[in-house]
């Protein structure tokens, strides 16, 4: 009974609008930035290194090379701050979290393409 | 005491708020409490409302109970709990009968949270008054044990010294939690952070005594 609320409660603030996408996928991030009192988006674009947890609380870290240094981003996947992920490209990809493309650098850093 | 409700401990979850930030909040079935008794001073020195709440099979009630039930008009509950009032209270025009709702509160208030603490059974000194322990190894003998009970000098140990023990399983208030969201249609009261107790045990939601915007 309880859970049942406490679950109900969750799924309300559950978002279904966003696209299926996992680890290795090429994604730009569409990011609701206040600024003093206006908003305006900020597009982060990079690499989905992992998804971690799961149902309301599940994150996902986006890394990109930004100016020669790699910058990574975690977010709520139902964070109401993302206007909209899109799907760039799908990878081949052997394992869940992708902590291995930290040390590797240009050509070493790439992923095989999944059609 | 200005306002204050009973209320049920349903568990914790996380919200986003409006700047988008997820909250960790516990969630808490808060009322309905209907009105048995309003105590007055002139007839028992002080002024107090006394709040019913939780279903209860009626097999449970005993005859006693049910008589002063039956006499507020109201539903046998479970939990019978007085609440002082005070002179400029909101809860000054409260009569028999009356009921309480969750939305006595709104968002952005904060609220004191009383309730029975989670029983720890018995606990060492470490873990009931957070001291430390001494070194696992190179040698050492004096591992999670209690240290030294006093000086030397007055040659018995004072009262109060902090030793081994029961914990947990007392009346605690946090106080100053800020209300996230209030249902009243589904009784539910969202508090941010976390609140004394286990899960499903009886919560008394105060107006907050220290005055935060």
């Amino acid at each position: 009974m309880a859970t049942d609320i406490i679950r109900e409660i969750e799924r309300e603030q559950m978002r279904s609008d966003l696209p299926d996408f996992g680890p290795g996928d090429g994604v730009r991030v569409h990011v609701k930035v206040v600024e003093g009192d206006r908003e305006r988006i900020q597009v982060f674009e990079g690499v989905v290194l992992r998804r971690s947890g799961q149902g309301l609380s599940e994150t996902f870290t986006v890394r990109k090379i930004s100016q020669g240094v790699g910058v990574e981003r975690t977010w709520p996947v139902h964070s109401p701050r993302i206007d909209r992920i899109e799907v760039t490209r799908r990878s081949k990809v052997r394992r869940a979290r992708l902590y291995y493309l930290r040390q590797r650098t240009g050509r070493a850093a790439r992923l095989k393409e999944r059609r | 005491m200005p306002k204050g409700i009973l209320g049920r401990k349903l568990g914790m979850t996380q919200v986003f708020e409006e700047n988008g930030r997820l909250t960790p909040v516990t969630v808490v079935e808060a009322g309905p409490c209907k009105v048995v008794q309003r105590k007055t001073v002139e007839k028992d020195g002080y002024e107090a409302v006394q709040l019913a709440f939780g279903a209860i099979r009626p097999k449970r009630v005993n005859k006693p109970l049910k008589g002063h039930f039956a006499k507020a008009g109201v539903e046998p509950a479970r939990y019978l709990r007085e609440l002082r009032v005070e002179d400029s209270g909101d809860f000054q025009a409260l009569n028999v009968g009356d009921e309480v709702k969750a939305d006595i509160f709104s968002p952005g208030e904060y609220v004191d949270v009383t309730g029975v603490t989670k029983g720890k059974g018995f606990q060492g000194v470490i873990k009931r008054w957070n001291m430390r322990r001494g070194a696992m190894s190179h040698g050492s003998r004096y591992h999670r044990g209690v240290g030294a009970l006093n000086s030397v000098g007055p040659a018995r140990v004072f009262k109060g010294r902090k030793l081994p023990g029961r914990m947990g399983g007392v009346r605690r208030t946090v106080q100053g939690l800020r209300v996230v969201r209030v249902d009243a249609d589904r009784n539910l009261m969202l508090i941010a952070g976390s609140v004394p107790g286990p899960k499903g045990s009886l919560l008394l939601i105060r107006q907050t005594v220290k005055n935060k915007a």
